[in-house]
Order: C-alpha cells, then structure tokens, then sequence
C-alpha cells in the first residue's frame, strides 16, 4: 500500500513537470502585475501559493490596485473561477476508491485548467497520492515564479517572456488533439467551444473571459450530448 | 482595506467553489444525458480556452500562429506535452527573432 501511493505519487510528480515549468514561467508575469501594484514579493507570493489561479489573480491584483470592495472581489473571483465547478463536477466521476471526503477536501484546492486536464486525461481513475503528486510541483512552480516576478521585476528580455506566452496553450493543444483524431464526436465538440469562445471574444468583447469559457463549453458539450450522446457500452467501457 | 484581507477573500471563494462540487458530488450519475455532457466537458472547456486565446497569446498575432501552427502539428504527431509546448514557445521565440 505504501509502495503504491509512493509510486501513484512519483507518477504524478512526473506528469506534473510540464505545468509546472508553464506555471513558472506565466506566474513570473503575474509577479510583475502583483510589483507593479505595490504588492510585496512576500504578499504576491501567499497570493498564488493560496489561489493557485491565473485569470482570478490578475484580476484580483487589480482590484487590489484600484482598492476595490471585498464584494467586488468576492464576486469577480466567483464568476471568474466558476469553470472549476464544472472541473469538480467531472472529476468526481473519474476517482477511485481511495478518494474519501478529506482526500477530496485536500485535493481540490489544486483543481487548475491545466491540472484538471491533465487528470482527465489520465488513462485510469485517479488516486488521492497521484493527484497530489500532479498538483505539488505546479503549486511552487507557480508560487516561486510569482516571488521572483516580484522580486526582480522585467529582467527577462520581452522577446524571451511573450514567446513563453504559448507555452500553456501548447500543452491544451497536446491534450485535445490525439483523443480528438481518434473520435469524430470530440472534433466536433472542440471545433463548436472554439467557434462559441471565438463568437464571444470578436463580437461580444463586454463578456469575460471566464464567463465565455463558461458558457462556450457548456453550450457545444449540450449539445453534443442531445445529438450524439455517449452509448451504454461505452459508459460500461469507461468504467465510471 | 488589507491586503490580507483581499488575499483571503479571494482564496476563500476560490477554494470553495473548487471544494464543494468534489465533495459534496459523490455518488454515480446515472443520467445518460448527463454524462454525455460531462463526457463532452473536458475537450469544450479547454477548446474554449484556448481558441482563440493561443492566437493571441504572445502579444503578436504573427508569432503565436506559427506558434500555435507548430503545436498543432507536433500534438497530431503524437509529441509529449512537454515538447509540443516548449516548440510552440520556441518556434514562436524564432519567429519574433526573424520578423
């Protein structure tokens, strides 16, 4: 047993490696932000070690800079980080066993969009101890590239930090291409989120990205589901 | 207003709304409506987030399509993560160098 969580818990550690190294990298953008709005290298740095989200930081250090309300800041978390109940709400179904009320309780708080995919796309149920091992690096991967954003500012070279800029959008297109050659339905599914997402971003600019998120995929995996729900067998095949 | 106090806040809420729907969601969805939707879920959301975010992604629409072009092809492929990720960054470093 302790071999396996030691081994489940490596595994995880491994997978994590690529996030963590994008973390660092787009974390170091958001500890310049976090300078810029006069927030120590000590206070960046607790900021991402207990949010641990991108959108909802940089959005919460602007509030912090223009010395917005508690509710407003309450409210734009909210809305912005509401794709991860979505993410909780799959995930559930991907667990095994060992996944008891304080495994879940302690795991969730490292539910990112990059952690998330990565889990799903796991090719068996997750345990507790190899989700963590998942989440471990990233989460300093992302804390120390805050602290050192604050603390040295932009001493990177522009050309080097905006080519960084793709590094996490690499790894989404790793993640949904190869199921996606193998299954029409999903090609589907991801060609109408991006057609929604992209509807949203040229022609309906006043909505957030966070909202857009939202309703783009809720919308293309609607209706996916009505024109082409998942059969028996596959739901048996799945194993959930 | 504290800067601590913001820093809670916004982790409080955070953590909640990652919290409660892993927890308090135990049991197996039956609904074959519904797991088709969850099904669909993960390939939506992350399609969503990242067109036509990757187009923009390096501040320079130029740099990221042959980024995000290169992604693509190395994701077709096969490639691991970690390389279609650092050779989209760095196909789109080179681009920047050459334009």
């Amino acid at each position: 047993m302790e071999k396996k969580r030691f081994t489940d818990f490596k595994e995880g550690m491994l997978s994590g490696i690529p996030i963590m190294l994008g973390y660092f990298s787009v974390s170091f953008g958001v500890g310049i932000l976090a300078h810029q709005a006069g927030m120590s290298v000590f206070s960046a740095a607790l900021l991402s070690a207990t949010n641990l989200t991108s959108a909802g930081e940089v959005a919460g250090i602007d509030i912090i800079a223009s010395h917005g309300s508690y509710i407003e800041m309450a409210i734009t978390q909210f809305v912005i980080n509401f794709r991860y109940v979505l993410m909780g709400l799959s995930l559930t179904q991907r667990t095994d066993k060992n996944f008891n009320l304080p495994h879940r309780m302690i795991a969730s708080f490292g539910i990112t969009d990059e952690i998330f995919a990565l889990l799903i796309g796991h090719n068996r149920k997750i345990s507790p101890w190899f989700t963590y091992g998942v989440i471990i690096l990233p989460l300093i991967g992302w804390t120390s590239g805050t602290a050192l954003g604050a603390a040295v500012g932009s001493i990177l070279p522009e050309s080097i930090t905006n080519a960084l800029g793709i590094l996490l959008y690499g790894m989404f297109v790793a993640i949904i291409i190869p199921p996606a050659k193998k299954d029409r339905r999903i090609i589907l599914a991801v060609v109408l989120a991006a057609i929604f997402s992209s509807c949203f971003k040229f022609l309906m600019p006043f909505v957030t990205g966070g909202f857009a998120v939202i309703i783009s995929s809720v919308l293309a995996a609607v209706l996916l589901a009505i024109f082409f729900p998942i059969s028996e067998k596959e739901i048996e095949e799945e194993g959930r | 207003m504290s800067i601590f106090i913001y820093i809670f806040v916004m982790a409080s809420v955070t953590y909640l709304i990652r919290m409660i729907p892993f927890t308090m969601f135990r049991t197996t969805i039956h609904s074959r409506f519904l797991r088709s939707v969850l099904f669909y879920i993960p390939y939506t959301v992350i399609a969503a987030m990242t067109i036509p975010a990757i187009f923009f992604s390096t501040g320079d629409v130029y740099t990221s399509l042959i980024g995000a072009f290169v992604a693509f092809m190395l994701a077709y492929f096969d490639c691991p993560l970690i390389v279609v990720a650092l050779m989209a960054a760095f196909s789109a470093f080179l681009a920047g160098v050459f334009f």
